[in-house]
């Protein structure tokens, strides 16, 4: 019984429109195209951190000339920047935990138990994907802030836990599902309990799909802009994004630097991104695929 | 490696071989009426598993999604300017002033615009795409990361670049200048007959790498036999796509246009980091969020911002719901409908 190899990719079988080995050189011509629009403003971003003001002002589209580290170097040299980072890691690391704790908990249970009112939980957390945080924003501010969270990291990760959870469930149902039924029988013959199961045989074998969720929250932890605004005002509890933007207003003639802090802010989510890039994609195909 | 969702999952001989596992009907759904082995688990005990697995996501959930749903809709019968206890009962009135505003009035044609243009700009182009790159072409998954950059940016840095790309000394109008086409240059962020435009090319900017990454997952599930059958059949490269490859990525492009739709009505991110809450109005690109905010939260009125979140809502919910009943119904066999049926 092949019963660990649990559910591998299909669609890695390619097309077979390859005639040629190299494709065409137009096909290349249109990646090539696209490519360089996708990155241009990203190049940009950073190129300009290398840039000093007098070369933006005088050639806003040119290349550094000559080279100036400068911006970058005051940038990681202050403290603000790596107390922001401090706070964006561990509102994405908590949130990516409970996340995943919850959500693998509450999956396990609707993937593998019977039990009336379990198409009513299941819709539930789906009509979840429906509606993205911005429709709650002003009463999810107003209940954080009578729990007394505001300014506190905990109230973005509390909220940011429970919008998480829709996307990790839709995920990790059918994943838990195709666990043969004869583990569990097997773990029970031997003895073991449901939740036992659980914890032995249902926590390790759900691992890859546990690691695309939790990329998914944290990438979005790290990135959420519209709960941080409502709920942190005070700067030492900011977190990136709102560090951006408070730099940028802070010193908006300073546009080099302002470039500069933000390619820096950007490096860690596309470090991540660039580490994990097959799970984020196929978690998100399948988050869409149901 | 193993991979999650992404393929279908293992069929046992217990299971059987459904092309979609429909999401709800549960593992035992598909083993057979045999009563389950020894030791099955008494009732109290199972309900007890069920509590303490389950009940903690349940509770955050319902605390802090489903309640401030419920709580908007309650606060936004009120005048209240978010201290103390709602008294100051309005009735409807919030509602009539969202209705007759004609702010409001300008957010849902920018929002309605927004959702219109999204589709039809990067539905087509992102289609194109992913068949260009479905091709057996070197680099591919080097492509693939790096066409997927500019979703995985946050969009305040999004915002801030493109903000200072666009504004009227910046590179996009130093480029054209240095490229002779200085006769070219706008104010592309303030002249409201240019800005919405401008606001259509950042966000097709930053989401249409994650649409063609879509169908090029779509295309990928699609079995070779049958353009092998095809290709055997005398079909041309073309008639191949026209005829199988696109009416086989419907489901896809359908899933990929909702996600779309919900996205667009729910815009805040970019609007408010580039125009800011006060001038995106003045510049035509300001959204249901960005006017939720202004006339919520920065001045004070949580009652009326509430009420304007549920006309928010409810227009999401209705428009979710015809897209679901009429475009989505034949392929998501109850992924998000599953219980109602």
């Amino acid at each position: 019984m092949t019963v660990l190899e649990a559910p591998t990719r299909q669609h890695k079988k390619r097309p077979p429109r390859d005639r040629q080995e190299w494709g065409s050189p137009a096909t290349y011509f249109i990646a090539f195209v696209f490519i360089a629009l996708c990155l241009g403003p990203v190049i940009y971003i950073i190129l300009g951190g290398f840039r000093d003001n007098s070369q933006i002002t005088n050639s806003p589209a040119g290349f550094p000339n000559p080279w100036n580290l400068d911006n970058y170097a005051e940038v990681l040299a202050s403290s603000t920047f790596w107390q922001q980072v401090g706070n964006s890691a561990i509102a994405g690391i908590a949130t990516t935990l409970g996340v995943v704790t919850l959500g693998l908990m509450a999956s396990f249970i609707l993937a593998r138990y019977t039990f009336a009112g379990r198409g009513a939980m299941y819709s539930l957390f789906a009509a979840g994907l429906m509606f993205p945080m911005t429709v709650a924003i002003t009463p999810l501010y107003i209940l954080v802030r009578d729990l007394g969270l505001m300014n506190s990291l905990a109230g973005v990760i509390l909220p940011q836990i429970a919008f998480g959870l829709p996307v990790t469930i839709i995920i990790l149902v059918p994943f838990l599902k195709a666990i043969p039924d004869e583990i569990e029988e097997a773990a029970s013959i031997d003895g073991t309990s449901r939740l036992g199961f659980f914890f032995r045989m249902v926590v390790p074998l759900s691992l890859p799909g546990v690691v695309t969720t939790g990329i998914l929250a944290f990438v979005a932890s790290w990135n959420s802009y519209l709960l941080p605004l409502f709920i942190l005002s005070d700067q030492a509890s900011y977190t990136l994004p709102l560090g951006v933007q408070a730099f940028a207003s802070q010193y908006s003639v300073d546009t080099a630097k302002v470039l500069a802090f933000t390619s820096l802010s950007m490096i860690p989510a596309l470090i991540f991104f660039t580490l994990f890039e097959r799970r984020i994609v196929g978690g998100l195909t399948g988050a869409v695929k149901g | 490696m193993i991979e999650p969702a992404g393929g279908a999952p293992l069929l046992t001989d217990k299971q059987p071989p459904q092309g979609t596992v429909t999401a709800g009907d549960g593992a035992h759904a598909a083993s057979p009426a045999a009563p389950r082995p020894r030791r099955r688990p008494t009732d109290w005990r199972k309900r007890l598993e069920i509590t303490l697995l389950a009940g903690p996501a349940i509770l955050v959930f319902v605390s802090f999604v489903i309640f401030p749903v419920v709580l908007a809709g309650y606060y936004g019968f009120f005048r209240w300017k978010g201290f103390g206890p709602a008294t100051d009962f309005v009735g409807f009135e919030n509602y009539m002033i969202i209705l007759q505003d004609s702010a409001f009035h300008d957010v849902l044609r920018h929002n309605g615009f927004i959702l219109v243009l999204s589709l039809v700009l990067q539905g087509p182009i992102a289609i194109i795409l992913a068949l260009l790159l479905n091709q057996k072409i070197r680099g591919r998954s080097l492509i693939r990361v790096l066409i997927f950059v500019p979703y995985i940016i946050s969009e305040v840095i999004v915002g801030i670049g493109w903000g200072l790309m666009l504004q009227t000394s910046g590179s996009v109008n130093g480029l054209l200048e240095s490229v002779g086409l200085g006769a070219l240059q706008k104010d592309w962020l303030s002249d409201p007959s240019i800005a919405i435009w401008s606001l259509m090319v950042i966000i097709s900017w930053k989401y249409i790498g994650f649409a063609v990454i879509l169908f090029l997952a779509g295309l990928q599930s699609i079995p070779d036999e049958l353009f092998e059958a095809a290709a055997i059949d005398g079909a041309s490269y073309w008639q191949i796509q026209r005829t199988i490859t696109l009416p086989l990525l419907g489901p896809t492009v359908r899933i990929w246009a909702f996600l779309s739709i919900i996205g667009s009505l729910q815009l805040f991110d970019l609007v408010f980091i580039i125009w800011g809450q006060y001038v995106a109005s003045t510049a035509g690109t300001s959204t249901m969020a960005t006017y939720m905010v202004a006339n919520g939260r920065t001045s004070g009125n949580f009652g009326y911002g509430s009420a304007v979140a549920v006309v928010m809502f409810l227009i999401s919910l209705v428009i979710a719901l015809i897209y679901q009943r009429y475009v989505l119904s034949r392929d998501t066999a109850g992924a998000l409908t599953e219980g109602k049926k």
